[in-house]
């Protein structure tokens, strides 16, 4: 057994690292304020190779593993985490399903430029009635004229709507099956898609630099080719696609809690009161030896699935575990992170204040806290 | 036209720095080694002169140090440069500036340069004397504190920084320069440049290549650090008490027209 982290790794995580502190910590408290997408941002991490980390260099990506990818997110998460999920989105659920599941002719067409970062890309599997039940689609998509004509609508879609999105690839009932059920496919909806419209950006609590809208399809055509991979394995491979999500999920509330540990170690040897550093009381020291502690904990439980994955072994447990756990962690971290700056913690202008609010998706998104147990119930036979 | 930039691998600088009181050398064991700040500077420099030469221009990443430190160079090749060589023999250890500087112009010598480029200081010795100290013993002109260079017509034109402006000054190739840190920030290593890093070449040499005719290491170094102590610890501030705010400007003032401080 060997715990460390080949040079690559390192390498990776400590330019990630340094870009985070550098350029992405202190916009962080502008961008939230003015819900600011962070075009700029995006952009240089694109030319460091950031936006297309895990693929092949073939189809324009750096050729990293998921190790190293989970790193990178958990260090961009510390420093922001709407950033953080601005390319843990595009990775995992924008790019990803070209390179798993699409054509040769589709990765070319759309991998390559995703993975160079020069276009975003959505994932569009959530609807008004279905989250946790995903597999309930309403959306309709129907063969006409060699031309899917699509109908419905999604809700919560993230990158879907910047200047730079190049569509959305969307889970579609297309049919009836053999045994009766609803067919699934994924249909791949570009921007310029007639029929095809995106509203204003969500306002929201938190990941307020993100961009996170709802779709809206009116017989919206695209034509036959435009499913991904083969028709009628949507299911199957939105499945896939989540389980390995799961993995950067758990990098992003690591990487959260970290930044709110970060402030709070900081904040508590600099605030004193009754004469001393408010660090050298016990009840905030343990505070800290205890977020320290869990952080260290999860850490593991992420590069454990990460590993599995890069060793192409079954991760899904281990991802699932990883997620569950990082996301309620994340939560307990932020609470203690502003407990210990007090009053000032309520402020807006202290950075704990925002990680506290984009804390609470971690437990959302990409599968509910319940979820994430009734898929661990499943996979222990119960 | 082949670049070449001196990298010193030097303990973190955010790290506590610590002398071993029996050898009086820096503890190097335990703390992350990492470039140079002033030499990522420098090779920003270079890789900023490869790119506008285009075509044929190298960039070589030198240094002096413990071949246990060999991999740290990486992120050297990572940032851009094309290859790396390292000059490491126990017999170096303890060498001042004079004995290193000798040691390095003969490997530099061995390794061949159009443009020699230099950090101007280092986190850990900090003399600034090893730039030109090499320069002497290369035989070539060494100019200082660059903000700008360019190469035409196989001569080097630079702007030097100096305290009340700048100047620009010409020579000949081959030239040590030395860097400004306005030349340009360093670039960030490039995630295709990490991967690409672990396939470049790190060359050691030993001082057998090198055939040198004097002495270096302890035995061949001149001065000695005799004694080093950390900075003494500020003593607490003045505190005043005053009635109001009025009150508290005026004794302010009074205090800075004191030490004709205004
Ligand atoms: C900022 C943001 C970005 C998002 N980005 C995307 C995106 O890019 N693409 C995308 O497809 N989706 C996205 N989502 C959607 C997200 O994945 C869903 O919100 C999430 O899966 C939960 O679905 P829901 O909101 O419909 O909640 P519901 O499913 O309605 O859940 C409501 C509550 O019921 C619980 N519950 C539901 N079923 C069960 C059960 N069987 N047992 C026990 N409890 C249960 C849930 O845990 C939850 O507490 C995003 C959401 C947000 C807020
Ligand atoms: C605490 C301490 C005090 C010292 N005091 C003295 C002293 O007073 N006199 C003395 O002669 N020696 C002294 N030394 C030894 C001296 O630091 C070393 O001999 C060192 O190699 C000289 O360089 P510097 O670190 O001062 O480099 P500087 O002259 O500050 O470095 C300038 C540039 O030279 C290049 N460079 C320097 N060393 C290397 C290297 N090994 N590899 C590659 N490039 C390099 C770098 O590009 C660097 O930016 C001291 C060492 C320590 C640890």
């Amino acid at each position: 057994m060997n715990f460390d982290l080949t040079d690559e790794q390192k390498a990776i995580q400590s330019l990630a690292r340094d870009f985070a502190q550098n350029e992405v910590k202190p916009r962080a408290e502008e961008m939230d304020r003015e819900e600011a997408f962070p075009y700029d941002l995006v952009a240089k991490m694109a030319e460091l190779g950031f936006m297309g980390l895990p693929f092949p260099e073939e189809y324009g990506g750096a050729g990293g593993d998921t190790v190293s990818y989970a790193l990178a997110v958990m260090e961009i998460a510390r420093a922001d985490a709407s950033t953080a999920i601005t390319m843990a989105a595009h990775v995992s659920l924008g790019a990803t399903p070209f390179y798993l599941f699409g054509t040769e002719e589709q990765k070319q067409k759309y991998l390559v430029p995703l993975a160079q970062g020069k276009k975003l890309w959505g994932f569009g599997l959530t609807e008004p009635n279905a989250g946790s039940d995903a597999g309930n689609v309403q959306t309709k998509a129907a063969l006409r004229d060699g031309k899917w004509t699509i109908n419905g609508t999604k809700a919560f879609i993230t990158n879907s709507g910047t200047d730079i999105s190049g569509g959305t690839t969307i889970t579609a009932v297309t049919g009836t099956r053999g045994d009766g059920k609803p067919e699934i496919s994924n249909l791949i909806v570009p921007q310029e898609t007639p029929g095809f419209t995106r509203s204003k950006k969500y306002r929201k609590m938190g990941w307020r630099a993100s961009d996170t809208r709802e779709l809206s399809f009116m017989d919206a055509t695209v034509p036959e080719d435009h499913v991904l991979g083969p028709r009628g394995e949507g299911y199957r491979q939105f499945l896939t696609i989540l389980d390995g999500g799961r993995i950067s999920v758990a990098a992003l509330s690591i990487g959260l809690a970290l930044g709110a540990y970060d402030e709070a170690l900081a904040y508590s040897k600099e605030r004193h009161a009754f004469g001393r550093p408010i660090s050298k009381f016990q009840a905030i020291s343990f505070k800290l030896v205890d977020m320290l502690t869990e952080i260290e904990h999860a850490k593991l439980m992420m590069l454990r699935a990460a590993w599995e994955k890069d060793q192409g072994r079954d991760y899904v447990q281990a991802a699932s575990f990883a997620k569950l756990f990082a996301g309620e962690l994340s939560h307990r971290v932020v609470n203690e992170a502003l407990q210990i700056h007090g009053g000032y913690g309520f402020m807006d202008e202290y950075p704990i204040s925002r990680m506290y609010r984009d804390q609470k998706i971690n437990e959302i998104g990409e599968g509910t806290n319940e979820v994430q147990r009734l898929v661990l119930a499943r996979l222990m036979g119960l | 036209m082949k670049i070449v930039v001196t990298v010193k691998l030097v303990p973190d600088p955010n790290s506590e720095k610590k002398i071993d009181p029996n050898t009086k050398r820096l503890v190097r064991t335990g703390v992350e080694t990492v470039l140079n700040p002033y030499d990522e500077y420098a090779l920003e420099a270079a890789l900023q002169l490869k790119e506008r030469a285009g075509g044929d221009a190298t960039v070589t990443v030198f240094t002096m140090g413990p071949e246990a430190l060999k991999e740290t160079l990486r992120k050297a090749l990572a940032m851009g440069a094309d290859e790396a060589v390292m000059l490491a023999d126990a017999a170096l250890e303890g060498s001042d500036v004079s004995a290193t500087s000798y040691a390095m112009a003969q490997a530099l010598k061995k390794t061949g340069f159009d443009l020699l480029i230099v950090g101007g200081l280092t986190d850990d010795g900090s003399t600034g004397a090893v730039p030109g100290a090499l320069a002497e013993y290369l035989g070539v002109p060494c100019i200082t504190n660059a903000r700008k260079a360019e190469v035409t017509g196989g001569a080097l034109q630079v702007e030097r920084e100096t305290d009340s402006g700048y100047q620009t000054v010409r020579g000949p190739l081959p030239a040590l320069l030395t860097t400004a840190l306005t030349f340009g920030e360093p670039r960030y290593a490039s995630l295709k440049g990490i991967m690409g890093a672990k396939k470049k070449p790190i060359a050691i040499l030993t001082l057998s290549d090198l055939g040198l005719d004097r002495p270096v290491g302890t035995d061949g170094s001149k001065t000695q650090l005799v004694n080093f102590a950390p900075p003494p610890v500020r003593g607490k501030g003045k505190t005043i008490e005053v009635a109001d705010a009025t009150a508290g400007a005026h004794a302010i003032f009074d205090f800075l027209k004191e030490k004709k401080l205004v």
